[in-house]
């Protein structure tokens, strides 16, 4: 009689886990069953069902976040394999066994692979990375803004603060106070706008004071790590040129 | 380090460049007098350079108190860096340390360097005309031409490398195509100037350039 019985495919992965933001992380190591186009998420899903060690040890489940699930919300970047990215887009088929995942530390690690990124959404506050239209009467149309210069905007504009950059960054650290490069790269692209440019300056200064763009050292880490193909060493090159030029005029005190 | 440290950093920037990326090329100019000229050329050299008007205030202002602020806050710099060269294997982040690891190298380097020539002479042990016998003694000395041969590297990639970088921290190259391209012109500046500084370096090991070497020279030299 032929063999009917198919060998069960697993998939072997190695988990950092951390029970409170002030304890000591360790490692555990899970087995799932395998499925056709798995994801990291699903992967973690599948422990979060039956949440037993490889050696069949009951354990917690592990945390992580996700909310899209299609690389656009940057809620689920985690340390995958050694490189910072999205769990959502990782897919289980391409990436070597076991597959090692990890919090991203340069963060505050909330619980296990949950990292709390306040600090990104901090930085954006700091530099105005809006644009001001609230007004007490009808400010009728803004300016219009150039389809070429439109086009490139878009692509800064696929920035979802999902920390990848700061990972990946040797300046973002404990001892640096270097605001990283997605706050950088987001003050060019509402500088490119045509309404956001009459509040420039603004953004400019807030770069050009402690904790800055200065904190760069060109590592260019980030723009090969993030997700979105963000040309973020572009961006920082052109605000370094905005800083200089704001700089002499304000010492001309033009 | 409290205070803005974009101003502290623009000016650890500008520095490195004007004046001490202007004096290292000159540095290697006058010297390699010494291997294109022999001994009586670095002589000439030196003593054009001492001739200079208001020489006390050109080294002071050109080169003691820059390369001090330079060399300190740069310390700071190196320090203020994880180097994540294990985990991010990519050729600009492997730039980035070794901008760091050479800037500490060049920094001991300078300071032993200014201790057995510069200092000498202050002190009165070594007068300027005896500058190129005090080398002689230097690079006779097998570990001192290897400590020196070292130091040399550093800090000449460390000028061109921060050459590179400066062009990117005043928004002159902005650009990947830009910035690629004046890192091949910054990285044959890197092997000229360092070639030429080593060969000024096998000069000094000439016998031209060992006579009359006092025992007051030798000091300095503790291996």
């Amino acid at each position: 009689m032929a063999e009917t019985a198919v060998a069960t495919k697993t998939v072997k992965l190695v988990i950092t886990r951390q029970d409170a933001p002030d304890s000591a992380p360790y490692t555990e190591e899970f087995e799932v069953p395998y499925r056709a186009n798995m994801n990291v998420i699903s992967a973690l899903m599948e422990i979060q069902r039956n949440p037993k060690k490889v050696d069949g040890q009951k354990t917690a489940p592990v945390c992580w976040e996700s909310n899209c699930l299609e690389e656009v919300c940057g809620a689920c970047s985690m340390v995958i394999n050694g490189k910072p990215r999205q769990a959502c887009s990782s897919l289980i088929d391409q990436l070597e066994q076991p597959v090692r995942l990890a919090p991203m530390k340069t963060f505050p690690v909330v619980r296990d692979l949950v990292i709390n990124r306040e600090r990104m959404f901090n930085a954006l506050k700091r530099v105005k990375a809006w644009i001001p239209i609230d007004g007490t009467y009808d400010l009728g149309p803004g300016p219009r803004m150039a389809e070429t210069k439109r086009q490139w905007a878009y692509e800064l504009s696929k920035c979802m603060t999902c920390g990848v950059c700061l990972e990946s960054c040797p300046n973002v650290n404990d001892r640096n106070s270097f605001i990283g490069p997605a706050a950088i790269s987001q003050v060019r692209l509402f500088n490119a706008h045509p309404t956001g440019e009459m509040n420039k300056e603004e953004r400019l200064e807030a770069l050009m004071e402690d904790g800055g763009i200065e904190g760069c050292g060109n590592s260019q880490n980030c723009v090969r790590s993030c997700p979105k193909g963000i040309p973020l060493t572009t961006s920082i090159a052109a605000i370094n040129k905005d800083t200089t030029k704001h700089l002499f005029k304000k010492w001309l005190g033009m | 380090m409290k205070g803005n440290s974009y101003l502290s950093r623009k000016i650890h920037s500008l520095l490195g460049v004007i004046p001490l990326g202007l004096f290292i090329i000159e540095h290697m100019i006058t010297n390699y007098s010494a291997y294109e000229e022999g001994a009586q050329g670095f002589k000439d050299s030196v003593k054009f350079l001492n001739d200079l008007p208001l020489v006390f205030f050109l080294e002071l202002f050109g080169i003691w108190l820059p390369l001090l602020f330079h060399g300190v806050y740069g310390l700071y710099v190196a320090y203020q860096s994880n180097l994540n060269t294990g985990r991010f294997q990519y050729g600009r982040n492997w730039f980035f340390t070794l901008q760091r690891i050479s800037g500490v190298i060049t920094f001991i380097f300078i300071f032993w360097h200014l201790y057995q020539t510069r200092l000498q002479v202050m002190l009165g042990n070594v007068t300027h005309e005896e500058l190129g016998n005090q080398m002689h003694s230097i690079t006779t000395n097998g570990f001192y031409f290897v400590f020196y041969v070292i130091g040399i590297i550093a800090a000449t990639f460390h000028f061109s490398n921060g050459m590179w970088a400066f062009l990117v921290s005043w928004g002159i190259t902005i650009g990947p195509r830009a910035q690629r391209i004046s890192s091949y012109i910054f990285m044959g500046v890197f092997v000229i100037v360092a070639l030429l500084f080593l060969l000024s370096l096998t000069a000094f090991r000439g016998d031209e350039f060992k006579e009359a070497a006092s025992a007051a020279l030798q000091m300095t030299n503790l291996v």
